[in-house]
């Protein structure tokens, strides 16, 4: 990540000229699920198909040419990761399928380790099931005791009781980099700081966060930082596990057999080095491959410019969301601490029956829970309807969603 | 087709309109569902007598496609014997309705069968693919 610059004007992001790039939009769709998955850029498609028909073959494993082009790729993608981090080492970067297995490579190696009966694991209400199954899992395998902090009404942390349950020493603090639901940013960067000062192992999701707002290891130093490389513009079935490399020496493997191993004897086994020891089977190399070439894509744009556009899309679709009558938003107003995920409530409308008509007017919603089932609990509400935006969505795409809301209105006022 | 046509006028009557909402005070079957992926709920009470649906409610929340079908399936039920009613299929349920269904609003619609059928044979006899 660059040097913010907040004295000068943030650099402008040019959406046609984005929007060149990815050939879906060529189909006319106003796509407005991205925090679900995201779109991706022909550059991506591209490294990909590049893999499959210049060099493609089994990394780390073959003395010939093509094997070795596709292990040096490979790991040039995981030197992209790095550095987008600003991790100090590529060591401390694991490839995973997604944020879902860096969580629980997480729960299952660190937290067979290091958490005892008795131990305080801390949560948040708003997390996504992805960071919270696995830690009720561990929690009941270890005797330990999970809570969580819940929000405040405009869905920001409540950082009074969080203070409280550091006050208690917890073992780890788990929690969200942004809402997949709120769009709430948390203050992660001082979570994390009170967090370590207490004592706790800290992991951040960053599903949501890393492909807007991307991460500093260094700066924000917490433990582990997971995320998904198909809501960064990359390909599904590719995510990354950074952990602090100390950690990761001390942990046993997740998943083992070929490629994790240095040595193996009938009766016991020398694990590889990191990274490889939590790398086990055959990698998905076009996948990293092409998560190489999304950080590479948003790079060249900038993560300001990108904040920045989507700091005015999220303004503009907030307020014209807003006058829509009876449509109520979730989360905290547009502002520094929010990005541009809606999730709202059209009285007397099921989200299913909202998304229905929308697909019709070819505008893409998620309904539903959006896989945070407590949060909408919390919430009191059964599911809600979910635009979010991404760097190449445009006012039009707003304007095609209001317009339909107004047409979901208008049928179910009959 | 048009949304008006998707969303008929007697789909959102039931839906607004619910038939034989509410729950039986001590009823001979009763029987939940969920839909996972949407957190759609449905619920029925049966009372039986002489191998007769005598009466039937049926309570719950989501969307106008699974509270309709579900209000539908209550209209049908009323007086038929419970061998006719455990013949009762996906097509017949979904040609009640009288619209098309989406893939990802077959749950939906399916709900209320998935709730008479596991209510009627419990879950180990019913063929889970049938509800998708």
């Amino acid at each position: 990540m660059s040097t913010s610059r907040s004295s000068q004007a943030p650099p402008v992001l040019d959406v046609e000229a984005v929007r060149k790039d990815f050939p879906i939009f060529e189909t006319g769709v106003a796509y407005l699920d991205s925090a679900n998955t995201a779109q991706r850029p022909r550059q991506v498609v591209q490294a990909v198909e590049e893999y499959f028909t210049t060099y493609n073959a089994n990394i780390l494993r073959a003395a010939y040419a093509l094997s070795e082009t596709a292990t040096a790729r490979f790991e040039a993608a995981r030197e992209k990761v790095r550095a987008f981090l600003n991790a100090t080492s590529s060591r401390e970067v694991v490839f995973t399928r997604g944020t879902t297995e860096g969580i629980n490579l997480v729960a299952y190696a660190w937290g067979r380790q290091y958490v005892q009966p008795g131990d305080l694991l801390v949560c948040t209400v708003m997390e996504h099931h992805s960071n919270l199954v696995p830690w009720q899992i561990l929690a009941a395998e270890r005797g330990a005791r999970l809570e969580f902090v819940d929000i405040d009404d405009q869905g920001r942390l409540r950082q009074d009781q969080f203070q409280r349950l550091l006050e208690q020493g917890p073992r780890l603090v788990a929690f969200t980099q942004v809402s997949n639901t709120l769009g709430t940013i948390t203050p992660y960067r001082e979570m994390t700081a009170a967090a370590k000062a207490a004592g706790a192992t800290v992991l951040i999701d960053g599903a949501q966060g890393a492909p807007h707002l991307g991460f500093d290891v260094q700066e924000v130093g917490c433990d582990f930082y997971a995320f998904s490389g198909h809501k960064l513009c990359g390909p599904t079935g590719i995510g990354v596990l950074w952990g602090r490399r100390e950690l990761l020496e001390s942990m046993p493997p997740f998943l083992s057999g070929g490629e994790m191993i240095k040595a193996v004897f009938l009766d016991h086994t020398d694990y590889a080095d990191l990274p490889h020891k939590f790398e086990a089977g055959t990698q998905a190399i076009a996948e990293a491959i092409g998560l190489g070439a999304a950080i590479d894509y948003l790079n060249g744009i900038g993560f300001e410019a990108i904040r920045a556009h989507e700091a005015e899309i999220t303004g503009y679709a907030y307020e014209a969301l807003s006058e829509i009558e009876g449509l109520r938003i979730f989360g905290p107003p547009p502002g520094p601490d929010r990005l541009g995920v809606l999730s709202f409530d059209l009285e007397g409308v099921h989200p299913h029956d909202v998304a229905t008509i929308l697909d019709r007017h070819g505008v893409c919603v998620r309904s539903g829970h959006n896989c945070t089932m407590p949060l909408l609990q919390r919430l009191d509400v059964p599911a809600t309807t979910r635009a979010s935006s991404y760097l190449y969505t445009t006012r039009d795409e707003i304007d095609r969603l209001v317009a339909a809301l107004h047409e979901v209105k208008r049928i179910f006022a009959r | 087709m048009a949304d008006d046509q998707f969303y008929r006028e007697y789909i959102l009557d039931h839906y607004r309109n619910p038939r034989n909402f509410g729950r039986l005070e001590k009823p001979d079957i009763s029987h939940e569902e969920y839909n996972p992926l949407c957190g759609d709920l449905v619920g029925m009470d049966f009372r039986i007598e002489d191998g007769v649906i005598a009466d039937v409610r049926f309570h719950g929340r989501g969307c106008a496609i699974s509270q309709a079908s579900a209000s539908l399936m209550t209209e049908r039920l009323k007086g038929m014997p419970l061998e006719e009613a455990r013949k009762i299929s996906k097509e017949d349920v979904l040609e009640e309705l009288g619209i098309e269904i989406s893939p990802a609003r077959l749950k939906c619609a399916l709900l209320s069968l998935k709730v008479l059928k596991v209510g009627a044979y419990g879950l180990a006899n019913v063929d889970e693919e049938e509800f998708e």
